[in-house]
């Protein structure tokens, strides 16, 4: 059997001495960092993986045909897992938006603010009440609009106006208007 | 006492194996012979295309323009019946096709999805993040995924290879010795198929598709691009794994030697040393 | 316990010394695996293999919980999930290569330490514990392993549990209501699956368990030797650290540089083609065989191919298909009485000249020839000859150690661990220094 009791190489064992502590210090430090480098990149691949995979990732843009939507109709989208409102307010409703007094708001923003140039009409917010993340009332046809016409947060009494602000009840701010373009005239890109 | 039923017990397991099992065993081997299936006779072991796969062997690459012509033979020929699930339309930019491509591709595929407000399944254009559909297949026979067919298979890429390129008649001096051999009506033969009779019609004929750069349809070429390109469904990190191996293991062999310099150091002090 | 000579610990800076009056751990790692435990000196890298088993068994444990975060164990989406671990996860591929070859690599360096073991007789007095300990964590991988195999629900997984929980259908009465009750079920479905998942994420933790005790057991007596004599005196040892740490990291690179080589090049060569099929109950692969860590146990399974009748009267005494069980149960159990079977007072092989003889041209071929046949098809001559090992690997364990260890005439020991590496004079002798 082939085992360590062997005798070591004469030349090693002299070059060992001869080059002192410094050498030998030198080698078993870098045999310690390489073995710590081996261990940290290991980390890497561990730590990486419980990020969004690839199919999560490819998901994270939605795009919606918004052409069908008719003044005052809203549709419910999925973006993210989660719901988006994309509503085309009728005239009277952006009136009634632009009527307001911004500097009144608790989350000042005109109408114009939320909505994309050429296209005020259409309002495109999640729909995720900003208090505690419920699901608003009021893109479906026939459900509660609260006081202001837009959309009203049956957890917690939020109301929300028609530009998707926040006018009366606990929620901090406006509904948020994700990141979204248009792709075309018919089409926007979500995400 | 433990030593004395043991020493019965392994008597009796050996002699229970060699006496009841092994002896008739050897004795029918003899008298009975028995005779293997013709099929194994008629089989063929799996080869490659000569000069082998681009992605073959430690430093193997994808050939793009190859995959881009195997995703045109699965498209034309293979999805008549073979469906690839597991891949998504998305994928296929790994292939070197643009954002605008793919979306473009995958809105010429039907997704089916059930539609609460009819209350049945019907079909929407395809998405990039959707996978590619089932297809419905209504004829004789049972035709697999194709996803991850190449790692389903012994030597997989090969396998499609041989497979796809070997129709043919069985070998006549074969048939001379096993004249009872026929293939079944309906049926095809095949000797690198498992049991050499397949239900599947050669797929391929010279110029069944029009490559777009232009490189001839032959069988062979077609059988070779469809196989890198099942490669590619069947494991789409192949290359990235190899890639990621040789770093790793350069990594390893050095911190290797590393310890191993520090351990004779270590054990330098107290071994043996010959006497000058 | 252990030697008069061992080195103490001794806290350094004041939080070490806060520490180690409220809880030692330092000390425990010191005694344990650092310079407080003394080793003998002569051990060659066969010794190597304890530490690296437990290397793969955190890796396993590392890479199965991340692979748990991405996996459901229902039989409707088990293989789509894995799939999605491959072609999605962020260096899912990654995980699952080294999670399916670590399973391998682990199987690998257990069977060269029960070898180790089996040379050099480990597991004689007083190191019985150990050893006993040793065989509870094989059976304990046995099945984790098994069920490990199931989860991806691919063909090989499907069929391999439909024929190992059949085996428990092969006990005479309770058979077959056990095996409906193993699988919750008539045949392995969502039920089984499901608690093979659990029990597979448990049982490692259980391992590590018994490892533990495995270890505790091992520092009483201390590690045996390739001697097998005992160790005497102070110059016989060297501390564990750092003589036996940096061996046994050199040991480490060298098995992971294998290890490298497998997942990032074969990653696939070690398991077969089917599991990438999905579970279809009703189609079975032509040829059905474990993973190859069990194929010497499915070897001896399938060897006994014929009731056990009486002669010439047709009366079945016992079924072919339950003495294949008993036997291959059988195989691994007896190794839990191995230390009363082998009394021969020396330990090692390299002092037994007639053990060593049935070691390497008896055992060896036998699991070797038990290795082959077992992932070769039920076809002549594999079956023969697994039948002749099979016969030879009883005959090894339960006849011919007991019988060897009363007639064997064995060679003469080194009086002591020292003399056998310096030689009688003790020349070129030197004492071990001192940890750095």
């Amino acid at each position: 059997m082939a085992d360590t009791t062997g005798t070591a190489t004469p030349d090693a064992a002299t070059m060992a001495a001869e080059d002192g502590v410094r050498r030998r210090d030198f080698i078993h430090i870098a045999a310690v960092s390489a073995a710590g480098i081996g261990g940290a990149s290991v980390l890497y691949p561990l730590v990486s993986q419980m990020a969004p995979s690839k199919d999560v990732l490819a998901a994270s843009s939605t795009e919606v045909d918004v052409s069908a939507i008719e003044p005052g109709q809203a549709i419910k989208a999925e973006f993210r897992k989660q719901p988006l409102f994309v509503r085309r307010l009728t005239q009277a409703e952006i009136d009634e938006a632009n009527a307001v007094d911004v500097g009144n708001l608790r989350d000042a923003e005109t109408l114009a603010d939320r909505t994309k140039a050429g296209n005020e009409d259409l309002l495109v917010t999640m729909g995720i009440c900003t208090h505690l993340g419920c699901v608003p009332l009021g893109a479906a046809e026939g459900e509660n609009k609260g006081e202001y016409g837009g959309y009203f947060c049956p957890c917690h009494g939020s109301h929300y106006d028609t530009a998707g602000r926040i006018r009366k009840g606990p929620a901090p701010s406006n509904l948020v208007v994700p990141e979204y373009e248009f792709t075309s005239d018919s089409v926007i890109r979500v995400g | 006492m433990i030593r004395i039923g043991a020493i019965a017990v392994g008597l009796f397991f050996a002699a229970v194996v060699f006496l009841w099992s092994f002896v008739p065993g050897v004795i029918t081997y003899f008298t009975e012979p028995t005779e293997k299936a013709a099929e194994y006779a008629f089989h063929e072991k799996a080869h490659g295309p000569e000069g082998g796969f681009s992605f073959d062997g430690p430093f193997g690459k994808w050939d793009y323009a190859q995959l881009q012509r195997g995703y045109q033979v699965y498209k034309e020929v293979c999805a008549a019946c073979h469906s690839i699930e597991y891949v998504a339309f998305r994928n296929l930019e790994e292939l070197g096709y643009n954002e605008a491509e793919v979306k473009q591709e995958a809105s010429t595929f039907n997704i089916p999805e059930y539609n609460a407000d009819v209350a049945e399944v019907t079909t929407r254009p395809g998405l990039p993040t959707d996978h590619f559909p089932p297809v419905p297949y209504f004829g004789a026979g049972d035709p697999p995924d194709l996803s991850l067919m190449t790692k389903a298979r012994a030597n997989g890429s090969n396998y499609v290879y041989s497979l796809l390129t070997g129709y043919g008649e069985p070998d006549p001096e074969k048939l001379a010795k096993y004249p009872e051999f026929e293939t079944p009506a309906g049926l095809y033969f095949n000797p690198y198929f498992a049991n050499v009779n397949i239900s599947m019609a050669p797929p391929l004929m010279e110029g069944i598709v029009t490559y777009n750069d232009g490189t001839e349809a032959t069988v062979s070429q077609m059988a070779q691009d469809v196989s890198a390109f099942l490669t590619w469904t069947a494991e789409p990190t192949l290359i990235k794994r190899k890639q990621t191996g040789w770093p790793v293991l350069g990594f390893l062999l050095f911190a290797t030697i590393l310890a191993y310099l520090s351990k004779k150091q270590i054990w330098a002090s107290i071994k043996p040393r010959k006497k000058d | 316990m252990s030697f008069a000579w061992a080195r103490q610990y001794e806290p350094q800076t004041g939080l070490t010394k806060w520490l180690d009056e409220r809880l030692p751990l330092p000390r425990l790692v010191y005694n344990a695996v650092g310079a407080g435990y003394p080793v003998p000196r002569n051990l060659n890298y066969m010794w190597n293999f304890g530490v690296l088993a437990g290397f793969f068994l955190v890796l396993q444990i590392v890479t199965g919980v991340v692979l748990a975060m991405h996996y459901a164990a229902n039989q409707l989406v088990a293989f789509q999930t894995v799939e999605h671990i491959m072609r999605n996860v962020i260096w899912g591929w990654l995980m699952r290569y080294a999670h399916a070859n670590g399973a391998s690599f682990f199987f690998i360096v257990v069977y060269l330490h029960i070898f180790r073991g089996f040379f050099y007789s480990s597991y004689k007095a007083p190191r019985e514990m150990i050893w006993l300990l040793g065989v509870v964590i094989f059976l304990l991988m046995m099945a984790t392993a098994f069920m490990g195999y199931v989860l991806p629900w691919g063909q090989m997984s499907y069929w391999g549990a439909q024929v190992i929980t059949g085996l428990f259908g092969a006990i005479p009465m309770v058979g077959e209501t056990l095996q409906v009750w193993i699988l919750g079920g008539f045949a392995p479905d969502n039920a089984a699956l499901n608690r093979f998942f659990s029990l597979h994420f448990l049982l490692p933790f259980v391992i590590a368990g018994v490892v533990i005790l495995h270890i505790w057991a091992l520092h009483i007596p201390g590690s045996s030797n390739p001697t097998g004599v005992e160790v005497k005196s102070e110059s016989d040892t060297v501390p564990f650290h750092p003589y036996y740490t940096a061996k046994d990291g050199f040991g480490l690179g060298v098995i992971l540089i294998l290890f490298g080589i497998m997942v990032f090049f074969l990653p696939n060569a070690l398991g077969h083609p089917d599991n990438y099929i999905e579970a279809n109950p009703l189609s079975t692969p032509a040829h059905i065989v474990p993973e190859w860590y069990f194929w010497p146990f499915y070897a001896i399974l399938r060897a006994f191919t014929q009731d056990l009748t009486i002669p010439f009267t047709g009366v079945v005494l016992i079924e072919a298909k339950l003495l294949g069980v008993i036997a291959m149960f059988g195989s691994i159990l007896i190794w839990f009485i191995l230390p009363w079977l082998d009394k021969s007072p020396v330990r090692s092989g390299h002092y037994r000249p007639t053990f060593r003889k049935f070691f390497w041209f008896g055992l060896i071929p036998a699991m070797i020839a038990l290795f082959i046949c077992g992932g070769a098809p039920a076809e002549e001559p594999y079956v023969m000859i697994s039948q002749v090992a099979t016969a030879y690997y009883f005959l090894h364990f339960l006849v011919i150690l007991p019988l060897l260890s009363s007639i064997e005439k064995t060679e003469p020991l080194p009086y002591s661990i020292t003399e056998s590496v310096l030689g009688k004079d003790g020349a070129g002798a030197a004492t071990p220094r001192p940890a750095e």
